[in-house]
């Protein structure tokens, strides 16, 4: 075989690639949404709990940033069993990419929170509110403002880390490649085509993010750089 | 069946660590390599270089990691030159790293304030010599605690290198689990090696960043 | 003897004309002060007396010779005009004796031995002698500033220009920096600053440039100016300011 390239060979596979895309995207808006939701819970605890919690979640932040994401996956799709709890494949990779993004947005939202919280909590505190309710109400949208790029990379970098969830099975992007370039052996073209699709996707989500970003943050417009 | 003991199982894990560890220094010391010229290719005057760099550097950040082992390996396969998992996984690690060292260092070196450019101008000094004396310095401990975060990076990104094959920590756990079927206890260990691997340095770089911050650097 | 020369010279970023015709001339040991609104171009004025931005048209001249890339290196540049900058610019890096000796040492390419004696004396007058192994971090803004009219001092220049070197400074650290300025004055350095200090302006400068919209809009000796402006837009100032 001469190193040419054919990409026409991947036209019959089209609805797995179809089918892998969809899983790719659904998983990865489903686990941004979630993942960010917990970040914020876990950011505010760590700042607000009590010490048993803040030690508790530390250790989960530390070993979820200092271990590789598919020894995450594959405790949890495999080694969970282990212990009676039985997932299957999606839900696995699900947790592992919600318990991945959530730690290290914690992380960069508790810097983003000590930047702002000082003086937005005496504020909040002056104007009788507790904690919480300034943590709601004037600390987080701020706080979120701040660090915003930092968390769209995250979440991007959580997409693209998502690819290895096709080892255990899960018929994403990666696994629909696999597939295909096991029945066409044109391995080459397919994970050349499905890296592009990916390019896309980061490329794509980044945008997305940004205009959601201009809106929620329109406050801000005036003093961004 | 062989029957293995924890102790086997721990032992042939620790043996495994080895190969995680050279494939590290490998990509850390090729990508630091690749990513220094990168970095002065993303400097120079000529427009086309900087695109250049900034390409690459898009292309590897915004595509996953494991695509990028695949199309070398089997990139190099179709080419009609088959190249084994070790050098697929040196070779894709190292550009893998380079990229994102690049985009570190670039960011520290136009951390240095602007004023330093300008003073340095003033008295007289060319480019080279504002960049020797001046600017490199204050770039170079800017640039040592983000480095030293990333080889955790690097380190995880060595586990993917077990998909085409290669040996290392993650892939002699998915093999430990093949012959025992304990699970729990092979990848929690596999975790917690990683983790002996990587926490350290993490603190380390922290610590170097909150030094940096002391000092009124940062 | 006119020791630098500007003869109608434009700059324009983009649209916006910054400079827009100049023409100045300052002697040896003249001390020029330049004020006017923010925006009038004075930075800008100034920095292409040093080349930071390079001018459009016009010419400008220093020491007879022609100010541009063909006919003066930035080594050669630098021996002819130093600047002191409103946000200091000190090396962080290196002490208060590395700062002012780095440029002596590789650009001019003299001895370490003579780099350094020339480097005590440069502190000495501007009263940091005891300083030369601290770090800028370790000093007052107002000793950063005296350490960065030192090093600029150190290459020699025929001319200083200082850009508002006291506006970054706190109020009780403003007069040190000014009486080190003062003392250059009366040995006879030719100084060209920018400044807001309307007092200083009056007590030290020989001439007074008022810019007004790109332009020199009115000068003269600073007695006369500031007690019988001619212009109703440096009344105004004045009135703004004092
Ligand atoms: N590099 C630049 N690019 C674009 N515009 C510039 C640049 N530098 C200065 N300007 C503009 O040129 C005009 C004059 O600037 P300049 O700094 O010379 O004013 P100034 O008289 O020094 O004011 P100030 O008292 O505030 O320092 C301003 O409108 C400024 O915004
Ligand atoms: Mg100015």
């Amino acid at each position: 075989m001469g190193p040419t390239l054919d990409f026409l060979t991947l036209l019959p596979y089209a609805s797995e690639l179809l089918q892998g895309l969809t899983t790719t995207v659904m998983l990865t808006v489903v686990t941004t949404l979630t993942g960010l939701t917990l970040a914020v819970a876990v950011a505010y605890l760590r700042v607000n709990g009590q010490p048993w919690v803040r030690w508790g979640l530390s250790g989960y932040v530390e070993v979820t940033r200092n271990t590789p994401f598919i020894v995450q996956l594959f405790f949890i799709f495999f080694g969970l069993p282990g212990l009676g709890i039985k997932i299957d494949a999606i839900t696995a990779a699900f947790i592992a990419m919600t318990l991945n993004l959530a730690a290290y947005s914690a992380e960069i939202l508790r810097a983003g929170i000590s930047a702002t919280a000082k003086g937005q909590l005496e504020a909040g505190r002056a104007l009788g509110m507790t904690t919480l309710q300034s943590y709601r109400h004037v600390v987080l949208v701020p706080a979120f403002a701040r660090v915003y790029p930092a968390l769209i990379s995250q979440s991007i970098i959580v997409m693209l880390g998502s690819a290895v969830v096709s080892q255990i099975s899960v018929f994403d992007l990666t696994y629909a490649a696999n597939f295909i370039q096991s029945r066409n052996f044109r391995s080459f073209e397919v994970y050349l085509l499905i890296t592009l699709v990916y390019l896309l996707l980061a490329f794509g989500m980044r945008r997305s993010f940004m205009l959601v970003g201009k809106r929620v943050f329109a406050y801000q417009q005036g003093e961004q750089r | 069946m062989i029957e293995f003991t924890f102790w086997d199982i721990l032992r042939n894990l620790l043996l495994a660590t080895r190969w995680t560890i050279v494939l590290s220094l490998i990509a850390f010391v090729g990508g630091a390599t690749v990513g220094l010229v990168l970095t002065f290719m993303r400097l120079s005057s000529s427009r086309w270089l900087q695109r250049l760099t900034a390409l690459y550097v898009d292309l590897f950040q915004g595509t996953p990691l494991l695509m990028q082992l695949f199309l070398i390996f089997f990139g190099a396969a179709a080419l009609g030159h088959p190249i084994s998992a070790w050098w697929a996984a040196s070779i894709a690690l190292t550009l893998f790293t380079s990229a994102f060292l690049c985009d570190i260092w670039r960011g520290c070196l136009e951390a240095v304030a602007k004023g330093q450019w300008h003073a340095a101008r003033v008295l007289g000094m060319n480019y080279f010599q504002s960049m020797r004396h001046v600017i490199l310095p204050q770039a170079l401990r800017l640039s040592i605690p983000p480095t030293v975060g990333f080889s955790v990076q690097v380190i995880k990104g060595t586990a993917l290198a077990s998909i085409i094959g290669f040996v290392e920590l993650t892939k002699a756990g998915t093999m430990l689990n093949n012959a025992t079927f304990e699970p729990f206890t092979i990848f929690a260990l596999v975790a917690l090696l990683y983790f002996a691997l990587c926490y350290p340095l993490s603190c380390y770089a922290r610590y170097l960043e909150k030094k940096l911050y002391d000092a009124g650097l940062r | 003897m006119t020791l630098v020369y500007v003869d109608n010279v434009h700059k324009a970023f983009g649209d916006l004309e910054v400079l827009k015709g100049i023409n100045l001339s300052v002697a040896q040991g003249e001390v020029v002060a330049i004020i006017g609104r923010s925006g009038s171009g004075k930075s800008t004025l100034l920095r292409c007396l040093n080349q930071l931005e390079k001018h459009d048209s016009g010419k400008i001249t220093i020491a007879d010779k022609q100010l541009d890339a063909a006919s003066m290196s930035p080594k050669e540049l630098s021996e002819n005009v130093g600047m002191v900058f409103q946000s200091f610019n000190l090396f962080p890096h290196k002490t208060v004796g590395e700062n002012v000796c780095l440029a002596p040492l590789v650009v001019r390419g003299e001895g370490k031995t003579e780099v350094e004696k020339i480097a005590r004396e440069v502190l000495e007058k501007v009263g940091l002698s005891d300083k030369y192994d601290s770090y800028p971090a370790q000093l007052s803004g107002g000793q950063q500033q005296r350490v960065a009219i030192a090093r600029a001092l150190a290459m020699r220049p025929k001319v200083l220009l200082c850009d508002e070197v006291t506006s970054a400074l706190d109020p009780e650290l403003v007069g040190e920096v000014l009486r080190v300025l003062e003392a250059l004055a009366a040995e006879g350095m030719t100084l060209i600053l920018v400044t807001h200090e309307m007092g200083f302006a009056r007590d030290v400068a020989d001439r007074v440039v008022f810019m007004h919209q790109g332009r020199i809009h009115e000068e003269g000796a600073p007695s006369e100016l500031f007690s019988n402006p001619q212009t109703p837009e440096l009344k105004q100032f004045i009135s703004a300011v004092l």
